[in-house]
């Protein structure tokens, strides 16, 4: 016989949804209904004289869960409550650029004449697409100063990519394909990676300690190597923030052994519409329509790298691009000397549309105040939390400014630990530990977007931070973050024992 | 602001900036955003797009139905404007999508892992190409000719054409053998020769698709090694041919090599499970110059878009849409056969499929577009590549074959 | 530095952090890993990428990979001569690189070409020193 006591404490999993408005969201593998049902109404068809021919045929072993458009909803609404977003609030990365995503641009990348139209179409059907990247084409080449455009590149990195190969191609034409590539320390990964990809050996420069591509090594470097030298990577503004001031000289040093300057556009923030890029002796560079040309970055992409050459590099530039005669855009499909077409189709049309609709919007007087306004809020933070963190450059900066945590690691507590202090505290951090040159780095990039307001409320957060490492309590910081719907994940074990689909948990 | 900084002026921050070189811009000023909207509509109207005509194009791209909730939810804020999860305490809603996206892609092409996708099925290939060169220390690879042509372009362009062997009987130093199911002519591959090629030269066995909706009525063979293509066909629209969806997946043991991202299940300092990129050593940002592709992004928002238009179809829903597809596509050929001077090429297909015609292919389709049909795409001088859906109803079918006899 | 990092006496070193010793049965032989200070600053080792038994390497060549969640160290070929046994434990245990890296943690097995080779390595004192200056 059970007595009262034996009988309330029988151990019931509670069946609450979450706490508040954050949420349990299980796996769609876990929550599929037995019944199967499907949230997508479909045309019901009459299979009497109807059979599945050779080769195809019903497969018994697709175990994909049911469930309504209701519960999908849910669990996608719920999902997207668990992440940070530009619209959420302030995201200072570092090169990434997170500056407000325009919604126009979103409306008319729905357009069904946009939406609703297939590449292979008659091109006497899609000449509104043709002319959308005719019109990109142009701004992109006035904005670089550079005659010819690819928008081919589905993202910066695949941009570098047809970017060098571009120069190799130019480079086998003339008889010798050549070995290396100049690329400094501080170079985004991509970099030394897509050199690689090209087959081209790296020849390293090393950063100066004010934070400059070091002059003197390229003219070694070039003396030593010569015409072995294919070219040279630069990032202008470059990673540490600073705008390369002797890049005129060092193009003239490429140029001399008739190498190519391919510059990486990922900053162009903080210079479009200031000066063009060719006026400084580039050849080729790329551009990230997702970071200065506002197209949203969806969590991850999709992107779009476009690259802009010199006349001399255009014959061989990816295929195809849109070429204007008479009042008709056309596609230029195959060019003898191009590298071959490095995508199927045309690239990613519909980030054209919201990059153009950007560029519309704002015209040359808006994108002139737009990196004007990049630099300044860099600057004034860099200024309000240089005694507060180490500047790990003097001088001014472009739109970016770099720290490091050498006076917080006095205290044992590092970037790491600051940055989770900071998401904590209702911010994204900044980008960490990049670029690899200076250790426990902090890149701040707030973009034009931000009011002084916010640039201010994430002063004043950094200086808490700081305050309360130097007077000892940022121990704490350690176990930040506390109040995200997650704390902080074990990520040593997730790569010692991977588990990457609901189908190995089953099995584990 | 600039007080506190200590300058006068913005331009005093530009003083690195060679001051010899004042660059002009010959652009307009900005527009306000009505007059940004009637322009971009005029360009749109200057279109004829799929819903103004009876539409029959295929080949890499599809027209299928995207249920009105799949924009709607990638318009949310939270997914629409949020980054790379690199802070996965405030990104598990990111996280989450990638890893129920990866295991749908392990369920619908059997293979045990897959990454969290790549620009398109094109590059995909590449992608693929790389890692079984990677893995054989082989240069060289033996493509089908019935490969979609574009997709043929793309490798040739990354690793020349002299390391592409079409002939069945030149597989010297080759690395793998790649087969599209449907094939660019909408076959199902015949993949029993294959296999015995493969286990002979010991390459990988590639599988390229590019229609993904096949997977609901065709199996990808076990012995694949890697399946790559395009998952365009759900969720994400054919947006003029971009952004698409690239998916890689592979067998287990090939796990170290793949490229791009990927999300795996952890657990937090609380002991709840989350999710993470993982297996980040392979990548770019770690590995540089020796990383297993210069890849950084994966297609992020059609990912998403891609996972909850599946997951909203469900098994029942993917297979029946598989059908009604095969079932219209059927209907076509099955008129089109019963046209005597049209020969009907394939043996079998899923939702595309070739006619071959007495008359140019060009002219023929010209002929069709004046009727207000988009009749299909020319593969050769004289046949065309025809492809149905769900969305061409009976009376699209039949307008077709009546006009198709008049022009004949 | 050296007072923090565990270096043992009769093992040898290179600069780029990895130690040798001889293997106790087969004086021709020389095992390798990588020392106490590399590990720690790795953090948690998730993954190590061995060589294939029969690969030779040359003094310098890039032999394996070692992976920690945000990192990955190559690890050269101290001396040269045949790969003979790789260390499989390390494939379902990676930490043990981490928890006891001059011994469970071992990587690879050389057959010297060149018996002498490891008196052109650094004693443990030279490794300490070399530590010190870094």
């Amino acid at each position: 016989m059970k007595n009262e006591a034996e009988i309330h404490s029988i151990n019931i999993e509670p069946v609450f949804e979450g706490k508040g408005l954050d949420y349990d969201v299980p796996l769609l593998i876990s929550t599929g209904r037995d019944e199967e049902i499907s949230g997508v109404d479909i045309e019901d068809f009459s299979i009497n004289d109807f059979d599945l021919y050779i080769g195809v045929e019903e497969r018994d072993d697709l175990n994909i869960p049911s469930h309504s458009e209701p519960d999908i909803i849910r669990h996608f609404t719920r999902l997207s409550q668990k992440n940070y977003s530009i619209d959420t609030g302030f995201y200072p990365l570092g090169s990434c650029t997170m500056k407000h995503n325009p919604r126009i641009n979103e409306l008319v990348a729905r357009l069904n004449g946009f939406r609703d139209v297939h590449p292979l179409q008659n091109e006497s059907t899609i000449q509104g697409c043709l002319e959308v990247m005719y019109e990109l084409q142009k701004w992109l080449s006035e904005l670089s100063g550079l005659d010819a455009v690819s928008l081919n590149p589905a993202a910066g990195a695949h941009g570098e990519y047809a970017g060098m190969s571009v120069i190799r191609k130019a480079h086998e034409v003339k008889g010798n394909v050549r070995k290396y590539v100049i690329i400094p320390d501080s170079a985004h990964g991509t970099n030394p990676a897509t050199a690689a990809s090209c087959g081209y050996k790296i020849l390293t420069v090393n950063t100066t300690k004010d934070g400059f591509c070091d002059l003197g090594e390229i003219e070694e470097l070039i003396s030593q190597y010569g015409e072995e030298i294919a070219a040279i990577m630069l990032t202008n503004p470059n990673t540490c923030g600073k705008f390369e001031k002797d890049i005129v000289k060092i193009a003239d040093l490429i140029h001399s052994v008739g190498a190519y300057f391919y510059c990486d556009g990922a900053n162009f923030n903080a210079i479009v519409g200031y000066i063009k890029p060719g006026e400084l002796g580039i050849d080729v560079m790329h551009f990230n329509l997702h970071k200065t040309f506002s197209t949203p970055h969806g969590g991850g992409g999709p992107g779009c790298g476009p690259i802009a050459v010199s006349s001399e590099l255009s014959e061989y530039l990816p295929v195809p691009y849109v070429k204007k005669s008479n009042d008709k855009f056309t596609f230029v499909r195959d060019s003898k000397n191009s590298i071959g077409q490095i995508k199927g189709f045309y690239g990613q049309f519909t980030l054209m549309v919201r990059a153009l609709s950007y560029m519309l919007s704002n015209g040359i007087n808006g994108l002139r105040m737009v990196s004007r306004d990049a630099v300044l809020s860099a600057n004034y933070i860099m200024v309000k939390l240089k005694d507060h963190y180490n500047l790990a450059y003097s001088g001014n900066c472009m739109h970016e400014c770099l720290f490091t945590d050498k006076l917080q690691s006095k205290h044992d507590i590092s970037t790491l630990d600051i940055a989770k202090a900071l998401v904590e505290f209702g911010f994204h951090p900044m980008t960490m530990y990049f670029p690899l040159t200076v250790p426990g780095a902090m890149l701040i990039e707030p973009t034009e977007t931000e009011n002084k307001n916010t640039l201010d409320k994430f002063i004043a957060t950094m200086i808490y931070i700081a305050n309360e490492i130097s007077e000892g309590r940022g121990d704490k910081f350690k176990e930040f973050p506390l109040n995200t719907p997650k704390k902080r994940l074990d990520e040593t074990s997730a790569a010692r024992n991977p588990i990457l689909s609901w189908q190995m948990i089953e099995n584990n | 602001m600039l007080s506190a900084i200590g300058v006068k002026s913005i331009d005093d921050l530009y003083s690195d900036v060679p001051n010899n070189i004042n660059s002009n811009f010959n652009l307009p000023d900005g527009l306000v955003e009505h007059k940004v909207f009637d322009f971009f509509k005029s360009l749109s109207d200057k279109n004829i797009s799929a819903s103004d005509v009876d539409f029959f194009i295929g080949g890499g791209c599809y027209r299928h139905h995207i249920p009105a909730s799949v924009d709607h939810i990638i318009q949310r804020a939270e997914f629409l404007t949020s980054y790379t999860p690199y802070q996965p305490e405030i990104s598990q809603g990111t996280l989450t999508c990638i890893f129920e996206y990866q295991s749908l892609i392990c369920e619908l092409t059997g293979m045990d892992v897959s990454n969290a996708s790549l620009y398109d099925g094109a590059t995909a290939l590449v992608e693929a190409v790389l890692m079984s060169k990677r893995i054989k220390k082989k240069d060289r690879v033996f493509i089908a000719n019935n490969i979609n042509p574009d997709y043929l372009n793309v490798l040739e362009s990354y690793i020349g054409k002299e390391n592409i062997s079409l002939d069945k009987d030149d597989l010297d130093n080759i690395s793998a053998i790649i087969l599209q199911t449907p094939d660019f002519y909408g076959s199902p591959a015949i993949i029993d020769e294959y296999k015995k090629i493969c286990s002979e030269t010991g390459a990988l066995l590639i599988i390229v698709n590019t229609e993904i909706l096949a997977f609901g009525l065709i199996k990808p063979p076990k012995e694949a090694d890697i399946v790559v293509g395009d998952a365009q066909s759900l969720g994400v629209g054919m947006n003029f041919g971009g952004p698409h969806l690239g998916y890689f997946a592979c067998k287990k043991q090939y796990l170290r090599q793949i490229p791009g991202r990927i999300c795996g299940l952890t657990k937090d300092k609380d002991g709840k499970d989350g999710f993470v990129l993982t297996l980040n050593a392979r990548e770019q940002h770690i590995r540089r110059a020796k990383a297993t592709s210069n890849i950084c992004s994966n297609q992020g928002l059609n990912m998403v878009a891609f996972t909850i238009h599946l997951a909203l179809l469900g098994k029942s829903g993917f297979t029946k849409l598989a059908k009604l597809n095969h079932y219209r596509a059927q209907l076509l050929f099955k008129k089109l056969s019963s046209i005597k001077n049209i020969n009907v090429i394939n043996k079998s297909f899923f939702n595309e499929f070739v006619i071959e015609l007495p008359c140019k292919a060009s002219i023929f389709l010209d002929k069709m577009l004046e009727k207000n049909i988009m009749a299909g795409i020319e593969v050769s001088d004289n046949s065309v590549l025809v492809t149905v859906t769900e969305l061409n109803n009976i009376d699209s079918i039949d307008n077709y074959v009546n006009n198709i006899k008049e022009i004949l | 530095m050296s007072e923090k990092t565990n270096i043992p006496e009769n093992y040898r070193f290179t600069k780029d952090h990895e130690w040798v010793i001889r293997d106790d049965k087969n004086d021709n032989i020389a095992i390798i890993g990588i020392s106490d200070h590399a590990q720690s600053s790795m953090g948690d080792i998730v993954h190590v990428e061995l060589p294939d038994e029969g690969e030779k390497f040359e003094v310098g060549d890039e032999v394996a990979v070692v992976e920690s969640a945000k990192s990955a160290s190559e690890v050269y070929a101290p001396v040269t001569g045949n790969i003979i046994e790789v260390n499989d434990h390390l494939d379902s245990h990676p930490e043990a690189i981490n928890e006891d890296p001059y011994n469970e943690g071992w990587l690879f097995k050389i057959e010297l070409d060149d018996p002498d080779q490891l008196d052109d390595l650094l004693s443990s004192d030279g490794y300490s020193s070399f530590l010190d200056e870094e």
